[in-house]
C-alpha cells in the first residue's frame, strides 16, 4: 500500500541530498575565498563550519521544535469530553492509518481555518486545529482534513521539512555573509585585506563566488518548494486513500481556502498547515512565488476526479497528478475555478459504489440532510443549510424540486417578488418595494428567499444557468 | 583456500538473506494480527454502546420493539462468531448487524423528540464513529493482508514462507448476501 509513498520519498530525498550539496559547497566556497592562501584547507574548514551549523540548528528544532509551536499559540488539549466528535475523528483515522501511537489533539482559539501537524519524533505527535475549523466543517469534511495531516504524520513529512527549512536558513545566511564579506573586504583599510578576506584571489574567482552567492539561495528556495508541494499532493493522496473518501477533502479545501489565514504562523509550521497561511487567496501556482502549497484549485480538481472515477488509489492519484499538471495549461486558471463547485456538488452526490453508501445516506438524512433522485439516477444530498427548493441535477442539467418543507412556501404565493441575478459571483443589490431598504446580495448567497428587514416582505431569488 | 572463502561467503551472504526475508514475513504477519485485533476491539466497543442506545431510544419509540429484537439478536450472533475467532464467520455476522443498526436509525427518524435528546445524539456520535471504527480497521486489516499475502505468494519471499509454512490470510469481506440485505433507501 504505501509502496508509492516509498518511491516518492526517495525523490523528495534525492531533492534533499542536493541541497545539501548546495549548501556544503557554498559553505566550502565561502572558507576558500577567506582562506585564499590557502584554500584547501579554507574550503575544508569552511564546509565543516557550515554542516556544523545547520546541525546545531537542526538539533534544537528536534528537540524543542513542537513544544515551541504549540506552547506559544497557547494550543488546548481535547479530551475525549471537550470535542467528543473531533476526538473520534482523529482516533478512526489513527486506526485507518495504523499507527501505533494515537497523536494528541490540540485546539486554537481563532476563527480562521486550518489545521497543521507536529511531532518530528513518531512517539510524539500532535494534529493542531483552530476552533474555526472545527466549527464550519462537516463530519466528512474534518475527516479529510484529519486525514490530510494524518499523512503528514505517517510520511514523516514534519521530520523532513524541518529538516529541509533549516537547511534553507543555513543558505541564506551563509550566503548573506558571504556578501558582506566581499563588501567589507572592499571597501576596507590595507591592512585588514593582507589579513584576509576576498582580496587574494583572482577577480574572476572573486566574480564567481559573488554569483554564487547570489544564486544559491535562489536554488535552495527552489528545491525547497518543490520538495513542500511534492508532500502536500502526497499527503492529499494519502489522506484519500485512508479515507476513500477525496471528496471530503475537496469539499474542506475550498472551505478552507477563502479563510485559511491565521495569525501564529512561523517558517518552519507554514509547511504543515494544511492550506498555506501566509498565502491565504494569492496565486500561488509556480516555485517562485514563494508558496509551501500547490494552489488549492489544483488540489480539489484532482480530488474530485479522484472521486469521479470511482476508485480511490494512489496510482489513480499519481495519474491524475501527472495530468493535472501538465495539462494546466490548457485550462486558464479561471475556468478551473469557476468549474470547480458545480464539480464538487456533482461528485456529493454518489458514483462511489459501495454497500457503505446506503448507510452513510441513513446516517446523512438523520443529521437533517435531504435526499433527492434525479431522474437519471443521481442522488442529490443537500446539507440543512440548503433552502433551495429546486436543485440542478450535476449530471443531466434537468431542474429537480426538492420534497419536503419547501415546497409548500412556493404554493402560498401567486404574486410574489421575484429578483433576477444576473451574475451569482458577484455582489449585486436592490431595492425593496417599501423603499425603506436594500436588499445586498453576497456572492455566496445561494438561498431561495430574501427577507426585508423592514417589511418583512419575502422576495425570492432566482439564479442564471 | 580461497575455494572455502568463497564457499563460507556464500553462506553467510545466504543465511543474512534467510535472516532479512524471515523477519520481514514474521514483521508483515504481526501487522496483520495487529490489525485483526483492532477490528475486534472495535466490534466489542460497538457491542457495548447498542444497549444504551436501545435503552435511550426505548421510552421514545414503544412500537418498533421488533426492530430491537433483530438489533439485539444480530448482536448476540456477532459477538459468539467473535469469540470463535473465524474470519469469515465475523464478516457476515458483522454484516447482519450493519443492516440491522441501519435498519434501526431509520426508524429514528420518524421520532423527532428522540433526536432531541442530547444524550440520544451523543450515544449517535458515538456509534458513527464506531462504525466508521469498524469500517478503517477492516481497511486497514485488509491493506495489511495484502501485503502478507503478497510476500507469501512472491518470489523470493515464497521459498521462505513454504519452508517455515507462513499461510495466507483470509480477507475480512462482507458476503454477497449480506449486502444485498442492505437496506435501501428512497426519499
Amino acid at each position: 500500500m504505501w509502496e508509492l509513498i516509498r518511491i516518492n520519498k526517495r525523490k523528495s530525498l534525492f531533492v534533499l541530498i542536493l541541497m545539501f550539496i548546495l549548501m556544503v559547497s557554498l559553505s566550502g566556497t565561502i572558507g576558500a575565498g577567506f582562506y585564499s592562501f590557502d584554500w584547501v584547507k579554507g574550503m575544508l574548514w569552511g564546509a565543516l563550519i557550515g554542516i556544523l551549523l545547520w546541525a546545531i540548528q537542526s538539533a534544537v528544532a528536534y528537540f524543542a521544535g513542537d513544544d515551541i509551536v504549540l506552547h506559544f499559540n497557547m494550543a488546548v488539549v481535547v479530551t475525549p469530553e471537550s470535542y467528543p466528535q473531533l476526538y473520534n475523528i482523529v482516533e478512526e483515522m489513527k486506526i485507518a492509518a495504523g499507527l501505533a501511537v494515537m497523536p494528541e489533539i490540540y485546539i486554537i482559539e481563532s476563527t480562521g481555518m486550518n489545521a497543521f501537524a507536529t511531532g518530528i519524533r513518531p512517539e510524539k505527535t500532535a494534529i493542531c486545529v483552530t476552533r474555526g475549523l472545527v466549527e464550519n466543517l462537516d463530519r466528512d469534511e474534518l475527516q479529510g482534513v484529519i486525514a490530510h495531516e494524518m499523512s503528514h504524520i505517517l510520511n514523516r513529512d514534519v521530520l523532513f521539512m524541518t529538516f529541509a527549512g533549516v537547511m534553507l536558513g543555513t543558505i541564506t545566511m551563509l550566503s548573506n555573509i558571504m556578501l558582506r564579506g566581499t563588501v567589507f573586504a572592499n571597501s576596507g583599510n590595507r591592512r585588514s585585506r593582507k589579513k584576509g578576506g576576498f582580496s587574494g584571489g583572482h577577480p574572476v574567482m572573486i566574480l564567481i563566488i559573488l554569483l554564487f552567492a547570489i544564486v544559491a539561495p535562489v536554488l535552495a528556495r527552489i528545491f525547497y518548494f518543490t520538495i513542500s508541494k511534492k508532500r502536500e499532493y502526497l499527503a492529499d493522496a494519502s489522506a484519500a486513500r485512508l479515507t476513500r473518501y477525496p471528496i471530503g477533502l475537496a469539499s474542506a479545501l475550498q472551505k478552507i481556502a477563502k479563510h485559511s489565514s491565521v495569525d501564529f504562523v512561523s517558517k518552519i509550521t507554514a509547511p504543515m498547515f494544511i492550506v498555506n497561511p501566509q498565502f491565504a487567496g494569492a496565486d500561488e501556482d509556480s516555485v517562485f512565488s514563494g508558496s509551501t502549497h500547490p494552489p488549492v484549485y489544483k488540489r480539489i480538481a484532482i480530488l474530485t476526479q479522484l472521486q469521479h472515477g470511482g476508485k480511490v488509489s494512489l496510482e489513480n492519484y499519481q495519474k491524475l497528478y501527472e495530468k493535472e499538471l501538465s495539462t494546466s495549461g490548457l485550462f486558464s486558471k479561471t475556468t478551473l475555478e469557476s468549474d470547480k463547485s458545480e464539480a464538487v456538488r456533482a461528485e456529493s452526490t454518489g458514483k462511489f459504489t459501495e454497500s457503505r453508501t446506503d448507510v452513510a445516506d441513513v446516517i446523512l438524512a438523520n443529521t437533517g440532510f435531504k435526499i433527492v433522485t434525479c431522474e437519471c439516477g443521481l442522488k442529490i444530498k443537500l446539507p440543512p443549510s440548503d433552502l433551495r427548493m429546486k436543485v440542478v441535477c450535476p449530471r443531466c442539467r434537468k431542474e429537480v424540486s426538492v420534497s419536503g418543507q419547501s415546497t409548500a412556501a412556493t404554493e402560498n404565493g401567486g404574486d410574489e417578488l421575484v429578483f433576477r441575478r444576473k451574475n451569482k459571483n458577484s455582489w449585486e443589490s436592490f431595492p425593496c418595494q417599501c423603499g425603506k431598504f436594500t436588499f445586498q446580495l453576497s456572492p455566496l448567497f445561494r438561498g431561495t428567499y430574501a427577507v426585508c428587514k423592514r417589511c418583512k416582505t419575502k422576495v425570492r431569488i432566482e439564479y442564471p444557468e | 583456500m580461497t575455494f572455502l572463502v568463497i564457499f563460507l561467503v556464500v553462506i553467510v551472504v545466504c543465511a543474512l538473506t534467510l535472516f532479512v526475508m524471515y523477519n520481514k514475513l514474521v514483521g508483515l504477519r504481526n501487522i496483520v494480527r495487529n490489525s485483526w485485533s483492532q477490528i475486534d476491539v472495535q466490534l466489542k466497543r460497538r457491542f457495548d454502546l447498542i444497549p444504551n442506545l436501545v435503552e435511550t431510544a426505548k421510552g421514545y419509540m414503544k412500537h418498533e420493539s421488533e426492530t430491537f429484537i433483530k438489533v439485539t439478536e444480530a448482536r448476540a450472533q456477532a459477538m459468539s462468531a467473535i469469540s470463535k475467532g473465524d474470519v469469515k464467520e465475523v464478516g457476515a455476522a458483522a454484516a447482519n448487524l450493519d443492516s440491522a443498526l441501519a435498519k434501526m436509525m431509520l426508524t429514528f427518524e420518524n421520532y423527532p423528540e428522540l433526536k432531541a435528546n442530547q444524550n440520544f445524539l451523543a450515544l449517535q456520535e458515538e456509534l458513527t464513529s464506531t462504525e466508521n471504527k469498524v469500517a478503517f480497521a477492516r481497511q486497514a486489516y485488509n491493506d495489511a493482508v495484502m501485503g502478507y499475502n503478497n510476500a507469501v505468494e512472491m518470489f523470493p519471499t515464497n521459498m521462505v514462507a513454504a519452508m517455515f509454512s507462513f499461510k495466507q490470510s483470509d480477507f475480512f469481506e462482507i458476503e454477497d448476501k449480506a449486502e444485498k440485505q442492505a437496506p435501501k433507501v428512497t426519499f
